[in-house]
């Protein structure tokens, strides 16, 4: 009986410990779900969760491929002009196609839109590696071009997606499988797929060393240029993934698709627990945070006490107590 | 071998002297406009060049020249860059800000050229010669009337409003002042900054807020296009009119087409840079008198009318 009672009550403390920072973004989580059903019982309803969550696909696939660069020691401010980019050139690809190939002109659009995610990515990681030019000023150059190319391949208006597939392409936003809708099923895939990269392969443990510690990670013999240049390229990849799934949307890119969203990107992992300079990534903490920044959009809306003119202000200050909830309850 | 010379140089000498000549003859109005960055300015870019070639097509006299510039600083040096080697007779001006154009314009000015000022006012308005705007505040008040109309006086309303501006702020006050008085009530009202994806959301969020809404006021078409994909997910048929604004080809296309949620359109069209260049080149080739202010209405766009806001070829 006693040795029973003894390592029960040695064991929850130990995981305790362990897991702090991963569940610090979720008790965040929960403390405003029940904010939020207290100010209206609306909010937790199913559909409103459904939408919130799934409108929080974008930035949380996107914010998955941000945890590697900057867990590695990077940054990538091009994420939502790229995001743009790629809906755009996916968009005409399709357009282009449709006639001759019908409904499959949207599987091989998505091909194409990987394939463009991955050398925009590429391309960012080896001017930031290669170049040796500062992460920030690197992206902040290819944001540029991106937005640019956006708005001169829309002449500033929109590109449409063809009327023909429209109807074909729309489930995978606006689709469910049982029950749940496929943005969702497909971010949570991603964070699977990139916890798994992260945590059980080497390549993430190079990663986390590379942002800890540039030179020890040199002594040991990782090489900084291919790890940083790969993480650039996973956030390719992820960009990729969310334009996709961003399409059947509003089923357009105009120049300001993706405006600003490297901004929530990057607020979604540095709320998730992954620290600004670098270091140990938290995959399911990002997609939480990514989550919480929607969830405090969506509480705006359906609380009726902050005039719409303070808005962004009193986001701000939950954004701040949020993370002061976290660091304190540690 | 030196007669040929002599021709040759004869003939090379004559060209620069015509060359010069009709230099002289030709009058210049320079456009000035900002760069196409979202679906608005795009059309006002579509406008001004399809204007510029249609003059310079039918009045051989006359050169106009469409710049356009990505910010107010780059606009101010364009200003510079277009007066800088001739004499402009005319300039044709859509301000990105007041403030930061009004000097500039008013150098120009000081050279002798003649201004037009669109959309946009400068600070000084004795700058100006002649002053072409739509009517933000009849935008707000026409969809109200069709809406207290439509609605015979009585339903729950929500409103998008675009970004914090001068603009947005008389939409939303013709529209409130319309409808006072009558039982329209107003659920709520949040900014979504012109944005289709900020509108998408925000639809949905009104969606799950409100059981029960009657009508919806976009303010602008961007956001009309987020918040019908809203209310299609939904599945709900609350919802009977959704209403925008600005006068975008995809709703004005709905518009023709005859749509149950958006019947109707209201314009504040970016063709009137259009207007703004034939008036002023009108002043220069046909001696017709353009001073003063034009106030384009905001008449609703219908089925019977819609042909004549409908531009398939543009942008927007």
């Amino acid at each position: 009986m006693t040795i029973i009672a003894s390592s029960t009550a040695i064991r929850p403390e130990r995981e305790w410990n362990i897991g702090w920072t991963d569940v610090g973004p979720f008790v965040a989580l929960v403390v405003l779900m029940l904010i939020g059903f207290l100010i209206n019982p609306d909010f937790l309803s199913a559909t409103n969760l459904g939408n919130v969550v799934t409108r929080s696909a974008f930035i949380a696939i996107i914010a998955v491929g941000a945890t590697f660069v900057i867990s590695s020691g990077g940054l990538d401010l091009s994420v939502g002009s790229m995001a743009a980019f790629i809906t755009g050139i996916t968009i005409m690809f399709m357009n282009r196609m449709a006639p001759e190939w019908g409904v499959l002109a949207i599987p091989a659009g998505m091909t194409v839109a990987i394939v463009v995610g991955l050398l925009c990515g590429l391309m960012n990681g080896l001017i930031v590696t290669i170049g040796k030019i500062e992460p920030f000023i690197a992206t902040l150059g290819t944001m540029g071009i991106f937005r640019a190319l956006i708005t001169y391949m829309s002449d500033g208006g929109s590109i449409p997606i063809d009327r023909s597939l429209r109807d074909a392409y729309r489930p995978v936003y606006f689709g469910t499988f049982v029950g749940i809708p496929l943005p969702i099923i497909i971010s949570v895939a991603v964070a699977a797929v990139a916890s798994f990269i992260l945590y059980k392969m080497k390549y993430g443990r190079k990663c986390a060393a590379v942002g800890a510690n540039e030179d020890v990670a040199r002594y040991s013999g990782i090489s900084i240029i291919k790890t940083r240049t790969i993480a650039y390229a996973i956030q390719g990849t992820c960009v990729a993934v969310a334009a996709i799934c961003y399409v059947p949307r509003l089923g357009a890119a105009t120049p300001t698709t993706g405006v600003l969203w490297e901004l929530q990107v990057i607020t979604a992992v540095v709320i998730g627990g992954t620290a600004l300079r670098g270091g140990k990534g938290h995959v399911w903490g990002t997609v939480a945070g990514a989550v919480i920044l929607e969830l405090i959009a969506n509480l705006m809306v359906l609380s009726d006490f902050v005039s719409e003119y303070l808005v962004a202000g009193v986001q701000g200050v939950i954004i701040i107590i949020a993370m002061l909830i976290q660091r304190f309850s540690k | 071998m030196s007669t040929t010379k002599w021709i040759a140089a004869a003939a090379v000498g004559a060209l620069l002297i015509a060359g010069q000549a009709l230099a002289a003859d030709k009058k210049v109005v320079a456009v000035s406009i900002p760069a196409a960055d979202h679906g608005w300015t795009a059309g006002i870019v579509y406008h001004a060049q399809a204007a510029a070639k249609e003059i310079n097509a039918a009045f051989p006299n006359v050169e106009v020249i469409v710049k356009t510039s990505p910010s107010a600083s780059a606009q101010v040096s364009a200003l510079e860059d277009l007066s800088a080697g001739r004499k402009l007779d005319a300039l044709v001006i859509l301000p990105y800000t007041s403030e930061e154009l009004t000097t500039p314009v008013k150098a120009v000015k000081d050279a002798g050229t003649f201004i037009t000022v669109v959309d946009r006012g400068l600070n000084d308005s004795s700058i100006q010669d002649l002053y072409l705007a739509g009517d933000n505040i009849a935008v707000g008040r026409n969809t109200a009337k069709f809406l207290i109309d439509r609605l015979e006086g009585k339903g729950n309303l929500v409103v998008l409003r675009g970004i914090p501006t001068v603009i947005d702020d008389e939409r939303i006050k013709g529209f409130q002042d319309a409808i006072q008085g009558t039982d329209l009530k107003v659920l709520d009202i949040q900014y979504a900054n012109w944005n289709s994806d900020e509108a998408f959301k925000l639809m949905q969020d009104y969606l799950a807020k409100y059981p029960q809404i009657d009508a919806v006021w976009a303010n602008d078409d961007d956001m009309l296009l987020g918040v019908l994909e809203a209310v299609k997910q939904s599945g709900r048929k609350d919802i009977k009119l959704a209403l925008g604004g600005n006068g975008m080809k995809d709703i004005v296309k709905k518009v023709i087409d005859g749509d149950a949620m958006t019947p109707v359109e209201t314009p504040y069209p970016p063709a009137m840079i259009k207007t703004a260049i034939y008036m002023t080149v009108a002043n220069i080739v046909g001696q017709a008198p353009v001073r003063g202010t034009v106030k384009l209405d905001a008449p609703l766009i219908t089925q019977e009318n819609a042909k004549e806001y409908y531009f398939p070829d543009s942008p927007f």
